[in-house]
């Protein structure tokens, strides 16, 4: 056990229990799951990514890149978990990665002695070359590399987002950002304090302080009391921003339940946040960084500054015998609290010629063992340290503390856009103009001393940023040799790696990164920022000042997917829009169908009746009886002012300038492109009112389209247009016995005299005022009804009451669909904006007196080819095969691809009245080829349908049902 | 991003829908058909100030003329569609 006698801020008086790779230990409340394994003598927690080399521990923080488990099980499996951010409680579940069968004992580690073979590329050289079987070999290379397995089955935890607006956004609740957050609060200001960590505090908490000669904790206390008492300041920690994205929207996720043993009813695991914030104050401090030496990796080598974090917060001893490698100042804060804490330091390696710091003269004052000038050449050992091999000789020790320098934290700064500098004195890049709204402060902006970081936060609504001052740091470029010296732990990235990837020519930045896979690790390779940096300059023979930054972008820590997602999941992905008759469909059992964001019926089955057999009773029922439908989703924009005529005219291919109130007409609208954009009805209700039609799925463009044109090209017109789609309920009744059955439920006279085809009035439908159109998508003798929608439902059901003894039956889309294509009328599939009205048979609806939409356009060479795919109809010759949607068509029936299709089948049914399947089509030279037989393949099924070339007007070609 | 809606003030951009490039002038009905044809079909694709169209879709309706630097997403200067853009305010 390392757990010390006393210290730290764990809450000794609740012990927890928790499980690592099958074994249960102890930890206490307040704990992370790394400080718990420590605290219980746990050095050897992972494999690495390539090599399987046995790696512990190095951080405290966010940074980690080799202490990943798999937490949890079954659904819930959360893998690569950081353990040093993972909070224990009582029963969590942990597990190694990357190994087979067992962490000690790893079949894996065999890539560690394969490693020359293992170079930047070796895949693409290998397995990728061609002959090289990459398909045969991609399985096993996935399965033995990688991180973490995520489960297969359905996320059972719920998350949440949020929206927050604010004036000023603090990241980061250490004493740059309580500071800051302080004097924003004080002003009055709207302000958000987040932090990943469970505390606010940052460093505070992990190495003895004093503020204002005070303890630093005692500071903290008063300062948190102080923000929750303010009304405009909100606290959240366990909330980590991963992106600043444009106009200082940054998105954070908020773990709600994470570190609870039972999370409570009705709580989600993740909250996003999406926070637009006035000003964002970026504390988000610094990482320190490792030193690369050969064998840099063993477990038991950790960062100087996470060695005082175990030993101050959480009152754990990672070693008994130590060395301490450094490059500045703030190691010996480590080797004073390992003396402090009972440890033994064997010596302290500074890599510099001497300093004058304090910290290092009260290190000296202590007679512990300082070495200037010294470097580390090697660590000892294999699943344990055992010593470390340097210029001042060779020392036993079981725990390395490095510290390379300090390296702020700059992601989400750089993914604001800002620019970075190389600062010659602090050896590091730090903030240097911001691009958004936003100020870097204290170790974020390189000022590493906790009284500029005070200073700092206090100024940071001026955006005033405090010279940093340094920790007297002299980084030095890593020196090549023999053993892995690690850049990049997480990613198993060599500084071998690094020479050879430019000496092969990778040598901007961005590129070496991917070649090498340098800093694409989950960790993005944070620890090992500067070290790369030094690496990469030296080999390129470039000053760190003139080499560029690596860019950064969201997110900046692995994310759960779930929490993007949020509620929007299964049914709450997207809006339902539901007709008014929606529950008397829903009653009767209806079979669904999606038509964009609407449901609608469709068909009705009765008994166990499948889709075709309904269907084919709906058509013959209403094409021999009558069959009510509802249409209510078609696209309805109301149209008022004294120039709608004029508009109308301009907007479609038909002139409109001679409809009479009380009358409706179909129009056809172009693109400007002169291809067909989309069809229906107009009706003039009143002098200067109309009511248009659109289709279903283009009702929001369409309506978009008419606003355009109204404000931007003919703001002269005096037209006003509305969309009024969920004001009615519309319902289409139709077949010969329509007026039979209407003509009880109306108070006008519906014959055909008084109320003749495309006629349209105001009257009364089973008592409710509505509008009647007569207007037919079938082809039979049909109305349309339009009431109020919240009538919808009980005009529906006078109707379906009325239409008893008439034999009404109720269709629903796919009887529509057939109908429609018996009569050869284009919609979705033919609309696909590729056809003319010349492609669609409508060449003698365009007015020729009349500028439209399109009509420049429409006249241009390619548009007017007579061998154009214009529409017809197909018939299967055996009259009973059906020819699949999207088949192409052939004059032969046997073709070995490429070929030249003559076109495509677009839109298929079965026609109960001719007993055979249908199926329209655009084709070339469709007129000519009339009568003619065309092969319809479909090579996905391997199938080829003799068809017969017919009139796209299967049924009633001249119209007579829907006018008599 | 944000947009500036001359009506409505600044709004996420989840309000609005892109409409399209206003840097074009639409040509007279009975111009060139070259003209018409550039107009619909030949497309800049610039780095940095953009003018467009937008609709505040989910908003006033209104359509809006903007100028939008395509590498930085700033909205440098928004005005009604059917008007000129100023220098931007
Ligand atoms: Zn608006």
């Amino acid at each position: 056990m390392s757990r010390l006698a006393q210290g730290g801020l764990i809450d000794r008086e609740r012990p927890l229990s928790f499980a690592f790779d099958g074994r249960r230990y102890q930890g206490f409340a307040g704990d992370t799951l790394a400080s718990a394994l420590l605290a219980n003598g746990v050095g050897l927690v992972a494999r690495s990514f390539k090599y399987h080399r046995p790696r512990g521990i190095v951080s405290a923080g966010a940074e980690e890149p080799n202490a990943l488990v798999t937490l949890h099980g079954g659904a819930r499996t959360d893998p690569n978990a950081r353990a040093t951010m993972v909070e224990v409680h009582d029963g969590l579940v942990a597990a190694s990665q990357n190994r087979w069968p067992g962490l000690a004992f790893d079949l894996g580690q065999v890539n560690d002695w394969l490693s020359p073979f293992l170079s930047p590329g070796f895949y693409y050289k290998t397995f990728m070359a061609p002959g090289r079987g990459w398909r045969f070999y991609e399985g096993i290379i996935r399965r033995a590399a990688g991180m973490g397995r995520a489960s297969r089955l359905p996320d059972p935890d719920r998350y949440e987002a949020r929206n927050l607006h604010c004036d000023v956004l603090v990241v980061g609740g250490g004493p740059a950002g309580l500071t800051a957050a302080l004097a924003a609060g004080r002003e009055g200001r709207r302000v958000l304090l987040l932090d990943e960590n469970p505390r606010f505090g940052g460093w505070l908490w992990k190495e003895e302080r004093e503020i204002d000669g005070q303890p630093a904790l005692d500071w903290l206390a008063a300062a948190e009391a102080e923000l929750a008492a303010m009304a405009e300041v909100r606290l959240l920690p366990r909330t980590t921003a991963f992106g600043y994205y444009d106009h200082n929207l940054v998105a954070a996720v908020e773990r709600v339940t994470e570190h609870l043993e039972s999370p409570g009813d009705g709580l989600p695991r993740q909250r996003l946040w999406r926070i637009r914030a006035g000003r964002v104050v970026l504390a988000t401090g610094a990482t320190e960084q490792i030193l690369t030496f050969a064998d840099n990796d063993r477990p038991g080598v950790m960062l100087a500054g996470a060695v005082r974090a175990y030993l101050h917060a959480y009152g754990v001893l990672p070693g008994r015998r130590a060395v301490i490698a450094t490059n500045n100042d703030s190691a010996y804060r480590t080797a004073l609290a390992l003396h402090r804490a009972g440890a033994e330091v064997a010596a302290v390696l500074d890599s510099r010629s001497d300093s004058a710091a304090p910290e290092v003269a009260t290190v000296r004052d202590l007679g512990l063992p300082i070495h200037f000038g010294a470097t580390i050449r090697r660590a000892l050992g294999g699943k344990t340290l055992q010593g470390v091999d340097s210029d001042a000789g060779r020392f036993d020790c079981d725990l390395l503390c490095l510290s390379g320098g300090w390296a702020p934290a700059v992601d989400l700064y750089v993914q604001s856009g800002g620019r970075l500098r190389h600062d010659e004195g602090l050896g590091c890049l730090v903030p240097d103009r911001a691009k958004q709204a936003c100020v870097s402060v204290g170790s974020a902006a390189g000022s590493f001393a906790l009284a500029d970081c005070l200073a700092a936060g206090n100024d940071s609504a001026g955006g005033y940023v405090v010279p940093p001052e340094g920790i007297g740091v002299e980084p030095r470029a890593p020196t090549p040799g023999p053993g892995k010296r690690f850049l990049d732990p997480q990613t198993d990235t060599t500084l071998a790696d690094v020479g050879q990837a430019m000496d092969e020519g990778y040598r901007s930045v961005e590129h070496l990164k991917r070649y090498t896979t340098l800093g694409m690790g989950v960790d993005q390779g944070r620890i090992g920022q500067i070290p790369a940096r030094l690496a990469v300059a030296e080999a390129r023979g470039q000053p760190l000042a003139a080499m560029a930054a690596t860019a950064h972008r969201p997110p900046a820590v692995p994310i759960a997917l779930g929490s993007l997602a949020g509620r929007e999941i299964g049914a709450h992905y997207r809006p339902l829009r539901r007709t008014p008759m929606d529950g008397w469909h829903a009653a009767r059992g209806v079979s669904w169908q999606d038509a964009g964001l609407w449901r609608r019926p469709q068909f009705y089955p009765v008994g166990d009746e499948n889709i075709d057999q309904a269907s084919a009773r709906e058509v013959a029922a209403t094409r021999g009886g009558v069959g009510l439908c509802d249409v209510s989703p078609l696209g309805k924009i109301d149209i008022q002012g004294p120039d709608t005529a004029e508009f109308l005219n301009r907007v479609y291919v038909n002139g409109w300038k001679g409809l009479a109130v009380g009358r409706a007409r179909y129009g056809l609208m172009l693109r400007d492109d002169g291809l067909v954009f989309d069809d229906g009805t107009t009706s003039r209700l009143a002098e200067h009112h109309y009511l248009m039609t659109t289709t279903t799925a283009n009702a929001h463009a369409v309506l978009a389209m008419l606003e355009y044109h109204l404000q931007v090209i003919w703001p002269d017109l005096r037209v006003l247009v509305a969309d009024v789609t969920d004001q009615w309920a519309a319902m289409s009744i139709a077949g010969p016995r329509a007026r039979e059955l209407l003509a009880g439920l109306v108070d006008i006279d519906i014959g055909n005299q008084a109320f003749p085809f495309m006629a349209v009035a105001e009257c009364r439908i089973a008592g409710v005022a509505g509008r009647l159109f007569r207007i037919s998508f079938s082809g039979e003798l049909a109305y349309e009804v339009a009431v109020p929608a919240d009538y919808g439902q009980a005009v529906w059901q006078a109707i379906v009451d009325a239409g008893g003894p008439h034999d009404l039956v109720t269709y629903g889309t796919e009887s529509l669909g057939t109908m429609r294509i018996e009569k050869g009328h284009a919609a979705g599939p033919e609309l696909n904006g590729t056809t003319t009205p010349a492609d669609l048979s409508m060449a003698r609806l365009v007015s020729g007196k009349k500028p439209f939409i399109g009509h420049r356009l429409l006249g241009r060479e390619g548009l007017g080819d007579g061998a154009r795919p214009a529409l017809v109809g197909l018939l299967p010759v055996d009259g009973k095969t059906w020819i699949k949607a999207g088949a192409q068509l052939l004059t032969e029936a046997e073709a070995k691809p490429p070929v030249h299709t003559l076109g495509h089948v677009t839109s298929i049914a079965f026609s109960p009245e001719l007993d055979t399947p249908i199926a329209l089509a655009l084709l070339s030279d469709g007129a000519e080829r009339r009568d003619q037989i065309v092969y319809a393949h479909f090579p996905l099924h391997n199938e080829v349908v003799a068809a017969r070339v017919t009139s796209a007007h299967f049924i009633d070609p001249d119209g007579e049902r829907m006018r008599g | 991003m944000l947009i500036k809606c001359p009506w409505c003030g600044e709004r996420d951009a989840g309000e609005f829908s892109y409409g399209g490039d206003a840097s074009r002038p639409r040509p007279a009905e009975d111009a060139a058909e070259a003209d018409w044809l550039a107009y619909v079909y030949d497309r800049d694709n610039p780095r940095g100030p953009h003018q467009e169209f937008w609709q505040h879709s989910h908003g006033c309706r209104q359509w809006l003329r903007l100028r939008r630097d395509t590498l930085s997403h700033e909205v440098l200067a928004s005005g009604p569609a059917g008007e000129p853009l100023g220098d931007g305010e």
